[in-house]
C-alpha cells in the first residue's frame, strides 16, 4: 500500500470549493448547511468538576451555611412560646370531666379553667393558637369534602352543593351550608385568657378575632352569597346548618357582619386544611400594649377558660393552646437553624477530606497519561 | 415496550388465493373478469375517513397508551380517583396528537409518492391506437410501449424490441442493486410483431402463468398463440422497477400490475429493529410495574392498619361511605395509589425518547463531514430509532467490494519481458511517493486516449513508442483478449462496457498506450495500433470461468498470422508455459510478488503463435464439442486445454483494486475503539487476504494469522480448535456460557475469552459452510471472537446473514453490517444495525439499511462521534428521566405515612399534570439533544472513549439500581426537610403556613429546583439553548404557578384552581426560601462529593479526556498521519475477473452487435454531475485525489 489518498481536509467540511452553493443557477447540492447548530458546534460552556471549583464551593457553602444557621437558631430561640395541653386525658387535669362527657348536641356547655404561669414576659404581638394532634385534616376524603363554589358565594352551589360533600351534603332535604366534612368538623371550643393579678383579680385579656386569616382567603376565596344582602339569615334560609354545628353559619359572629357567614375568620382558618396530622391554627391575636412599655403578657399567673365542645378523645387526639411571639422567620422552629449549621459543618468537613484526598491521589490520576 | 404491539397493523382483506393467472392480450373485458389488480399502487395506510379511527386503534395497541387509558378509567371511579381526570388526559392527548401528527405527515408523503408514481405517463395500445395513459390506468393484458431510459411500468412480457434479435437491455439497480446491464430477449414469434401497431393490436395471445409472487429470478408460464403454446421464463419478463437502457423502444404485455408486481410483492414490511436499550427498558418497565405494585401494596396495607386503628375512631369527623370497612378501603387505596404513583412509568418517556432519537437522526443527516461531495450524497439515518445503538457496536461485518474498495480498478504496474514499469523513481533511484503533484504521463500524442487515465512512469510510453515488440505484444494482447463492448458515440469518444472492472482497466490501459480497441463484430476486432487502424479476425473466444481462471482469444492478424492470446491467474498460466519461458518466469514471479505485496490484483499474460493446420483441426473438434448436447461445458474445457499450452510468457499486469478513501485509517481507528471487524466477501481467499492487509485489518505485527481452508467437517473443526488452543492454551473444550439470571430463558451467551496478543483469522467459504453447521457453530464463534480481525471469503449472501446471526445470538454484543450491494441485504437486515453505502451501486442495500452514506470512512464518524454521543445522550436522558420521576413519585410514598395512607397527593394536581409535560420536558430534551462530553475531534483523538458504550456502562440494571437509591435519598430529603421546617411553624405575621396547600407548593418548588440543579450537574455541554430551556422552564413554572393561583383564575374556574393565593402567601416567606435552598444543597451535595471523589480516585477515560481538553483548551493536535510500511509479501492475488462467465457467448454468437455506429444514448449518460464521476466507467488511478500538500 502506497500513500493513501485519504484526505483529512475532506473530513473537515471547510475546504474551499465546497462552501456555499456556488452562485446562482448552480445545481442544488444536497450538502447540509454549515450552521453551528446543524454541525453540533454550538458554542458552549463546558464546566467540569475540578479541585479548583469543587473544593472552594464546599468551603464556601460551609462558610455561608454556618452563620445562617446560627442566625436562624438564635432567632428561633428568642421566640417565646408557651404551650398547654388542655385535652383532659389526665384524671387530675381540670378538663377531665368535660372530656369524658362528650356530645356534639349537648346544649349545656361544659367549661373548665386551666391555670398556668408564664415565667417570661411576652413582648410585642402575641399570637394564640389552638393545636390539634392526630387529627387527619390531610386525609384525602376529608380534604376534598368541600365545595369551593359554595364557599365563594355561588348561589346555585349554595342550594345544590357538590357531590364531594357527601355525606354532609344535605340534611332534612335541605342543602347544608357550608357543606362537607371539613366544615362539619369546625373547631368549636371557645378559649378565653385571664391574667391573674398578684392581687388576685382576674383581668380578661382582649383577644382580637379578626386578621387571623389570609387576606386572599378572606377577600377572594370566601364570600357570602347574596352580594349586598346584609341579612344573612335570609340568604341562608333554604339551607340547613352542618350536622355537628350548634348554630347556623350566619350566626357565627352576629356582632360583626364582616366576620359572619362564610367570611368568619375562625371558619376560614379551619377550612385551610393542615398538611400534617399534628397542626396548630391561629385563634386570636393579643395586640401589644400601646405604651410599648409594659410587655403584652407580663410574667405571672394566667387562667385559660375553655368552653369545652370539641371531642378528640375518641381518636386519641390532643388539644393544645399555644401562645407565641414571632420573628422575621415566623414561629419557633429550631430545625432550620440546626439543619443549616449541620449541613454547613458537614460541607466544611467534606471539603477538608476531599482536599486531602485530592492532594494524595488527585494529581497522580489527573496527570496520568491516557493510554493510546 | 411502546411498539411491541404496534407492528400488527390492519391487514388488507385477503382475496381468494389466486392459483393461476390467465389473461389475453388486448382483451380488457376478458381480463377484467378475473378482477386482477390494475397498475395503481397504494403504499399509504389511511384515507381521509379511516385515518382517525385506524390510527387511534393502532395507537391504543401500544402497551403504554393502553396503560394510560386503564389509568383514566380508574380515575373515573370516584372512590378510587385520587387525581383529577386531567392529570392523565392532558398528557395522553398530547402524546396521541403528536403521534397522530407524525403518522399523518408520513402518510401524506406516501400519498404524494403514490400519486407521483401512479400519474406517470406511458404509451398504451388501446383500440388499435397508442395513447398516453397514466400508470394507474394500465390494466393487465394491455400492451405498452416503453422507450429508452424509461421505468418499466409493470411486470411485462416482452413482445418486441428495436434491437436485433429482440434483445433489450435493462438496468435492475432498484430491484437487486446491480448496475451492470442485463439482457432480455423476446420470443421470436412475438418479436416479429415489431412496432407495427396493427399487428400488435391484433395480437391476442393468451398467457397462463404463476400467480403473483415475490421471486425475482423465476417466472413460469405459457403463451398460447394461434393454437401453439410457448414456454415463458424469466428471460422474457421485464419487472417493474427496472429501467430500459440502450434500447430505443420495446413493447410489452402487462402480466402483473400494481400490487401484484414482484417489486411490490417484495417490499414487505421489514423487520422492526429495537435497540438493546429498548430491550433493557422493557425489562425495567416490567420491574417498575412490579415495584409500583409493591409500593402500592405497602401503602394499602398501611391504609388497612390505619383504618383499623385510627379511622374507626375518626369516623366522627370523617365518615366512611356506606358499607366501607378497612379491607375495602385498603383495596380502593391500592388503586388510588396506582394512579398517584403512575409517574414512575411516565407516558412522556416514550415520546421524549422518540423525539431525541429523531433529533439525533437529524444531526446525522445534517453532518457535513459525512457528506460526499463527489456523489453529492449526504449521510442519511433511514431508521430513526436506533441511534444510541451506534455507540455500542462491538462487531462490524463488512462487505469488501464497493464498501472497503471502490470497485474501481486502476492499471497500476506491469512487468513486461522481465522489466517492471509503473513505479516513480527519483534521480537517486529511490522510490517516490506518488501524490497529486507527481507528473502524469502525457498521452496527448494519442488522440483516442482516455483523458481520465493516469500513469506516472514515463519510461513505459517511451518503450512503446520506440516500438519494442514485447511491449507492443503486451498491449496488443490487452486490446484483443477480453469481452469488453465498445461504444463510440461520436467519433473518437470511446466508452467501454466491461463485464468486470478489471477488464475495463486493462483495455483502457492498452488504449492509452496506443493500442486502441475501437470496435468489434462477431468475427473481427478493430484496433488502432499506434495510430494505424488494424483489423483482426476473431476466430475463437476461449471464455473465462471459475475453474479455468483464464481466457484466451485466437485471432488472425492482417498479415495472416494466427495467434492465441491468453491472460489468467499466474499459477494457471505458469503451468502452461513453454519451457523457454522459464527464465522470464522467475523474474516475473519476483515482480508478481512485489505487486501482490502492495495488494494489487495480478494477471499473467502469454501468447502463442499457431500454425494453420493445427488450428483447423482444433477448430473442427471445437465445433464438434460446442454443438454436442451432452456435457458440452466439460468437453469444451478439454478442447480449450488442448490448445492453451506451450505458451510464451509476455509479462504480468497489476491492477489496483482501489480502496475507498480513508479505509485503513478508519479501520485502525475502529480497532482502537475495540471494535472487531469481520470482512465477509464473495471474493477469493487471496484477494480478500490482500485487501485485509492493504486496509490494515491484518497486520504484519499480528502474532499469527490462521487460515482455515479444509475440505471436511472434521478438518475444519480441528483447524479451529488448534487455532484456539494456540491463542489461549488454557481454554477449555466447553464454551464458557454465561449464567443466565432470567428464569425460564436459557441463555446462549458465550463469554469472551482472554487472549494474549493479536491474531487474525481467514476462513474460506467451503470451510465456513461446515463451520456454520449446528455442532460447530460455537467452535467457530469462540475462535473467531478471539481474533482481532476475521475474513470470510467466498461467502454467499445467506452465509453472510448466518455469520451475523451467529454472533448476534451467542454474544452479548451489538453488531453492525455494512455493505453496498444486493448480496449484502441479508446481513444488513440481520444485524442490529445495517449500513448501506449509497451513491455507488444500486439502491437495494441502502433501501434495506438503517443508515446510509457514501464512503466507508464515514463509519468512524458515525460510530465514534454520532453513535457515542447518541448513546451518551440517551443514557443521560434515561438516567435523568428516571431520577426525576422516581424522586417525584417517592415523595408521595413518604407522605402516605402522614396522611393516613389516604392517597392524598403531595403536590397540586396541576403540578402533577405539568411536571413532565412542561416544567421538565424541554430542559431534559435540550440536555439529551445537545450534550457532548468532548467534541468530535477529541472523540477521534481518543477512540477509547467508545468503550463504555460497548460495555453498557452508562445505562444498565446496575445504573438503574443506583438511580433508584439516589431518588430514594433525594425524595427523603425533599419530603422530610420541608416537613421538619414547616411542622408547627407559622408565617412572619403569625398566620398559617403549615397548611396543605402551602406545603404542597413548598414541596413541589423544592422538587423542581432540586431536579433542575441536578440537571445542571449532569449537563456537560451548556449551549445557549440549554440555558434558555432550563431558566425558561423555571420561569415558566413560577409564571404558571402565580397565574393558576391568582384571583382571576379562581373566580373563573373556582373548583379547578383551589390553590388561590398560596404562592403569594408562602413564597414571600424567608424560611420558605431557606428551606428550598437547604433541600437543593442537600440533594446535590452527595452527588458532587461522590463524583469528585471518583474523578480523583478512579477517573474514567471520559474524565481523563475531559480533563485533558480543559488543559489543552484548544483543538486537539491533528492525528499523526502514519504511512503504512511497505510490505514484502508472497501473498498474491491472481484474480482479475468477475465470478460470472463473461460475455464470450454473446460476442461470438453473432447475435450481437449488428449495430451500425449510430448516435444512440450513452450507456451511462456522461454529464457533469458528480455522480457520473464515480460510475465504474472511470478507471481512475490511485493518486487522482491524493492529499493536498
Amino acid at each position: 500500500m502506497m500513500a493513501s489518498s485519504y484526505n483529512a481536509k475532506d473530513e473537515d467540511g471547510h475546504h474551499p470549493g465546497s462552501v456555499g452553493s456556488g452562485g446562482p443557477g448552480a445545481v442544488k447540492s444536497k450538502k447540509p448547511d454549515n450552521t453551528a447548530f446543524k454541525q453540533q458546534r454550538l458554542p458552549a460552556w463546558q464546566p467540569i468538576l475540578t479541585a479548583g471549583t469543587v473544593l472552594p464551593a464546599f468551603f464556601m457553602i460551609g462558610l455561608i451555611f454556618i452563620p445562617i444557621g446560627i442566625g436562624l437558631l438564635v432567632t428561633s430561640n428568642n421566640i417565646k412560646e408557651f404551650e398547654i395541653d388542655y385535652t383532659g386525658v389526665d384524671m387530675f387535669s381540670p378538663c377531665f370531666n368535660c372530656s369524658q362527657s362528650y356530645s356534639w348536641n349537648s346544649t349545656s356547655a361544659c367549661t373548665c379553667s386551666v391555670p398556668f404561669t408564664l415565667d417570661q414576659p411576652f413582648e410585642s404581638n402575641v399570637f394564640m393558637y389552638y393545636g390539634l394532634s392526630n387529627f387527619y385534616q390531610n386525609h384525602r376524603r376529608y380534604v376534598k369534602s368541600r365545595d369551593d363554589s359554595q364557599l365563594n358565594g355561588d348561589k346555585s352551589s349554595l342550594l345544590n352543593p357538590s357531590k364531594e360533600c357527601e355525606p354532609y351534603r344535605t340534611s332534612d332535604k335541605k342543602s347544608i351550608a357550608p357543606c362537607g366534612a371539613i366544615a362539619n368538623s369546625l373547631f368549636n371550643d371557645t378559649l378565653e385568657l385571664f391574667y391573674i393579678h398578684p392581687n388576685g383579680s382576674r383581668i380578661a385579656i382582649h383577644l382580637v378575632k379578626t386578621g387571623i386569616a389570609w387576606w386572599t382567603d378572606k377577600h377572594v376565596k370566601f364570600r357570602n352569597p347574596g352580594e349586598n344582602n346584609n341579612n344573612l339569615s335570609i340568604v341562608f334560609q333554604d339551607t340547613s346548618k352542618p350536622v355537628n354545628w350548634r348554630k347556623p353559619v350566619y350566626e357565627l359572629d352576629p356582632s360583626d357582619p364582616d366576620n359572619n357567614g362564610f367570611i368568619n375568620e375562625d371558619f376560614i382558618v379551619w377550612m385551610r386544611t393542615a398538611a400534617l396530622p399534628t397542626f396548630r391554627k391561629l385563634y386570636r391575636i393579643i395586640q401589644k400594649k400601646k405604651d410599648n412599655m409594659t410587655p403584652t403578657l407580663p410574667p405571672g399567673n394566667y387562667s385559660l377558660e375553655v368552653i369545652y365542645n370539641y371531642p378528640v378523645r375518641s381518636f386519641d387526639g390532643r388539644k393544645r393552646m399555644i401562645l407565641s411571639t414571632i420573628s422575621w422567620m415566623g414561629g419557633k422552629n429550631p430545625f432550620l437553624g440546626i439543619a443549616y449549621i449541620t449541613v454547613g459543618s458537614v460541607c466544611f468537613f467534606l471539603g477538608v477530606v476531599l482536599l486531602i484526598i485530592h492532594h494524595k491521589y488527585g494529581n497522580r490520576n489527573n496527570n496520568a497519561d491516557i493510554p493510546n | 415496550m411502546g411498539s411491541l404491539l404496534s407492528a400488527c397493523g390492519i391487514n388488507v382483506k385477503k382475496k381468494k388465493v389466486e392459483e393461476e393467472r390467465h389473461l389475453r392480450a388486448n382483451d380488457r373485458e376478458f381480463n377484467l373478469s378475473f378482477k386482477y389488480a390494475n397498475n395503481a399502487i397504494k403504499t399509504s395506510k389511511y384515507n381521509v375517513f379511516t385515518f382517525l379511527p385506524l390510527n387511534l386503534f393502532e395507537q391504543f395497541q401500544r402497551l403504554a397508551n393502553a396503560y394510560f387509558v386503564f389509568l383514566l378509567i380508574l380515575q373515573l371511579i370516584p372512590q378510587i380517583s385520587s387525581l383529577s381526570w386531567f392529570t392523565t388526559v392532558v398528557p395522553l392527548l398530547l402524546v396521541l396528537s403528536i403521534t397522530l401528527a407524525k403518522d399523518l405527515s408520513d402518510d401524506i408523503t406516501r400519498h404524494k409518492n403514490d400519486n407521483h408514481v401512479n400519474n406517470r405517463k406511458v404509451e398504451v395500445l388501446i383500440n388499435g391506437e397508442l395513447k398516453s395513459e397514466k400508470w394507474m390506468n394500465v390494466q393487465v393484458g394491455d400492451i405498452v410501449k416503453l422507450e429508452n431510459n424509461e421505468f418499466v411500468t409493470a411486470d411485462l412480457l416482452l413482445l418486441s424490441s428495436s434491437e436485433p434479435l429482440n434483445l433489450i437491455y435493462i438496468e435492475t439497480a432498484e430491484l437487486d442493486g446491480e448496475t451492470n446491464l442485463k439482457v432480455k430477449q423476446a420470443l421470436t414469434l412475438t418479436g416479429d410483431l415489431g412496432n407495427d401497431i396493427q399487428k400488435l393490436a391484433a395480437f391476442n395471445g393468451e398467457v397462463r402463468c404463476e400467480p403473483p409472487n415475490n421471486r425475482l429470478d423465476k417466472f413460469t408460464g405459457t403463451l398460447t398463440m394461434r393454437g401453439e403454446t410457448f414456454a415463458l421464463d424469466n428471460e422474457r419478463i421485464l419487472l417493474r422497477g427496472c429501467t430500459l437502457r440502450n434500447t430505443e423502444w420495446c413493447f410489452g404485455l402487462v402480466v402483473f400490475g400494481g400490487p401484484d408486481t414482484k417489486l411490490m410483492q417484495n417490499s414487505g414490511k421489514s423487520v422492526f429493529k429495537r435497540t438493546s436499550i429498548d430491550h433493557l427498558m422493557n425489562v425495567l418497565v416490567m420491574f417498575i410495574f412490579g415495584f409500583l405494585a409493591f409500593m402500592c401494596t405497602i401503602l394499602s396495607i398501611g391504609n388497612a392498619i390505619w383504618e383499623y386503628q385510627e379511622g374507626n375512631s375518626f369516623i366522627t369527623f370523617l365518615p366512611r361511605a356506606d358499607g366501607a370497612n378497612a379491607s375495602l378501603s385498603a383495596f380502593l387505596t391500592f388503586w388510588s395509589y396506582v394512579i398517584i404513583l403512575n409517574t414512575v412509568v411516565p407516558i412522556s418517556l416514550y415520546v421524549s425518547v422518540e423525539i431525541l432519537r429523531l433529533g439525533n437522526s437529524y444531526f446525522i443527516d445534517w453532518d457535513r463531514k459525512m457528506y460526499h461531495v463527489k456523489s453529492d450524497t449526504p449521510a442519511q439515518a433511514r431508521t430513526t430509532t436506533l441511534n444510541e445503538e451506534l455507540g455500542q457496536i462491538k462487531y462490524i461485518f463488512s462487505d469488501k467490494t464497493g464498501t472497503l474498495t471502490q470497485n474501481i480498478m486502476t492499471f497500476n504496474r506491469c512487468s513486461i519481458n522481465g522489466k517492471s514499469y509503473g513505479e516513480v523513481v527519483d534521480f537517486a533511484g529511490q522510490r517516490v511517493e506518488v501524490t497529486e503533484k507527481t507528473e502524469k504521463v502525457d498521452f496527448s500524442w494519442n488522440p483516442l486516449a482516455d483523458p481520465k487515465f493516469c500513469f506516472h512512469d514515463h519510461k513505459l510510453v517511451e518503450v512503446v513508442k520506440s516500438g519494442s515488440p514485447e511491449v507492443q505484444a503486451f498491449f496488443r494482447l490487452l486490446a484483443l483478449c477480453h469481452t469488453v463492448m465498445p461504444e463510440e458515440k461520436t467519433e473518437g469518444e470511446l466508452f467501454y462496457q466491461a463485464q468486470s472492472p478489471d477488464e475495463g482497466a486493462l483495455v483502457t490501459a492498452a488504449r492509452n498506450f496506443g493500442f486502441v480497441f475501437r470496435s468489434r463484430t462477431p468475427e473481427t476486432i478493430s484496433l488502432v495500433e499506434m495510430g494505424v487502424p488494424t483489423t483482426y479476425e476473431l476466430l475463437a473466444v476461449l471464455d473465462f470461468n471459475n475453474v479455468r481462471k483464464r481466457m484466451s482469444v485466437i485471432v488472425r492478424s492482417p498479415e495472416g498470422k494466427l495467434t492465441l492470446f491468453c491472460k489468467g491467474a499466474d499459477t494457471i498460466i505458469y503451468e502452461r508455459l513453454h519451457p523457454s519461458s522459464s527464465k522470464l518466469m522467475e523474474v516475473t514471479t519476483e515482480h508478481l510478488n512485489e505487486y501482490a505485496g502492495e495488494g494489487l490484483r495480478t494477471l499473467a499474460l502469454a501468447y502463442k503463435d499457431l500454425d494453420e493446420d493445427e488450428f483447423e483441426k482444433w477448430k473442427e473438434r471445437h465445433h464438434e464439442a460446442s454443438t454436442s448436447l451432452e456435457d458440452r461445458e466439460a468437453k469444451l474445457d478439454t478442447i480449450y486445454e488442448e490448445i492453451e499450452k506451450d505458451l510464451l510468457l509476455l509479462g504480468a499486469s497489476a491492477v489496483e483494486d482501489k480502496l475507498q478513501d480513508g479505509v485503513p485509517q478508519t479501520i485502525e481507528q475502529l480497532a482502537k475503539a475495540d471494535i472487531k471487524i469481520w470482512v465477509l466477501t464473495g471474493d477469493k481467499q487471496e484477494t480478500a487476504e490482500n485487501i485485509g492487509y492493504s486496509c490494515n485489518m491484518l497486520r504484519e505485527e499480528m502474532k499469527e494469522i490462521f487460515i482455515v481452508a479444509a475440505n471436511t467437517a472434521e478438518e475444519v473443526r480441528e483447524e479451529l480448535v488448534n487455532a484456539r488452543k494456540k491463542m489461549s492454551p488454557e481454554s477449555g473444550d466447553e464454551p464458557p456460557i454465561e449464567k443466565s439470571r432470567l428464569l425460564g430463558k436459557k441463555s446462549q451467551v458465550v463469554e469472551d475469552e482472554k487472549v494474549d496478543g493479536e491474531y487474525g483469522l481467514v476462513i474460506n467459504g467451503h470451510s465456513l459452510a461446515f463451520a456454520l453447521q449446528k455442532d460447530m457453530q460455537l467452535e467457530l464463534l469462540r475462535t473467531a471472537c478471539m481474533c482481532q480481525a476475521v475474513i470470510c471469503c467466498r461467502v454467499t449472501p445467506l452465509q453472510k446473514a448466518q455469520v451475523v446471526e451467529l454472533v448476534k445470538k451467542h454474544k452479548k454484543a451489538v453488531t453492525l453490517a455494512i455493505g453496498d450491494g444486493a448480496n449484502d441485504v441479508s446481513m444488513i437486515k440481520t444485524a442490529h444495525i445495517g449500513v448501506g453505502i449509497s451513491g455507488q451501486e444500486g439502491m437495494q442495500a441502502v433501501l434495506s439499511s438503517d443508515f446510509s452514506f457514501a464512503q466507508f470512512r464515514y463509519l468512524q464518524r458515525l460510530l465514534l462521534v454520532h453513535g457515542r454521543w447518541s448513546y451518551l445522550r440517551m443514557c443521560k436522558f434515561l438516567r435523568y428521566f428516571f431520577y426525576k420521576n422516581f424522586t417525584f413519585t417517592f415523595v408521595h410514598f413518604w407522605y402516605g405515612f402522614f396522611c393516613g395512607f389516604s392517597a392524598q397527593t403531595v403536590y397540586d394536581e396541576w403540578f402533577i399534570t405539568l411536571y413532565n409535560l412542561v416544567y421538565t420536558a424541554l430542559p431534559v430534551i435540550g440536555l439529551s439533544i445537545f450534550d457532548q462530553d468532548v467534541n468530535d475531534r477529541w472523540s477521534f483523538q481518543y477512540p477509547q472513549l467508545y468503550a463504555p458504550g460497548q460495555l453498557n456502562q452508562y445505562f444498565s440494571k446496575m445504573a438503574f439500581a443506583r438511580i433508584l437509591l439516589h431518588s430514594c435519598y433525594s425524595s427523603l430529603v425533599l419530603f422530610f426537610i420541608p416537613w421538619a421546617a414547616m411542622c408547627d411553624t407559622v408565617r412572619d405575621d403569625g398566620k398559617d403556613i403549615a397548611d396543605y396547600q402551602s406545603f404542597a407548593l413548598l414541596a413541589q418548588t423544592c422538587l423542581l429546583i432540586a431536579v433542575s440543579v441536578q440537571m445542571g450537574l449532569d449537563t456537560y455541554y451548556w449551549t445557549a439553548v440549554n440555558q434558555f430551556f432550563l431558566w425558561g422552564s423555571l420561569s415558566v413554572y413560577f409564571a404558571v404557578t402565580f397565574t393558576m393561583y391568582s384571583n382571576g383564575m379562581y373566580l373563573i374556574f373556582t373548583s379547578s384552581f383551589p390553590f388561590i393565593g398560596t404562592a403569594r402567601n408562602s413564597l414571600n416567606q424567608p424560611n420558605v426560601w431557606l428551606t428550598i435552598f437547604l433541600t437543593t444543597i442537600l440533594c446535590i451535595l452527595p452527588v458532587v462529593a461522590k463524583r469528585f471523589l471518583f474523578i480523583q480516585l478512579k477517573p474514567t477515560i471520559n474524565d481523563k479526556v475531559r480533563h485533558k481538553v480543559r488543559q489543552a483548551k484548544a483543538v486537539p493536535p491533528p492525528l499523526p498521519r502514519k504511512f503504512p510500511r511497505r510490505r514484502i509479501s508472497t501473498r498474491r492475488s491472481g484474480y482479475a475477473f468477475s465470478h460470472a462467465r463473461g460475455y464470450g457467448d454473446l460476442v461470438t454468437s453473432g447475435r450481437f452487435l449488428r449495430i451500425p455506429v449510430k448516435s444512440r444514448p450513452a450507456l451511462f449518460p456522461h454529464t457533469d454531475t458528480p455522480v457520473a464521476d464515480s460510475t465504474p466507467q472511470t478507471y481512475r488511478t490511485i493518486f487522482e485525489e491524493a492529499q493536498s500538500p
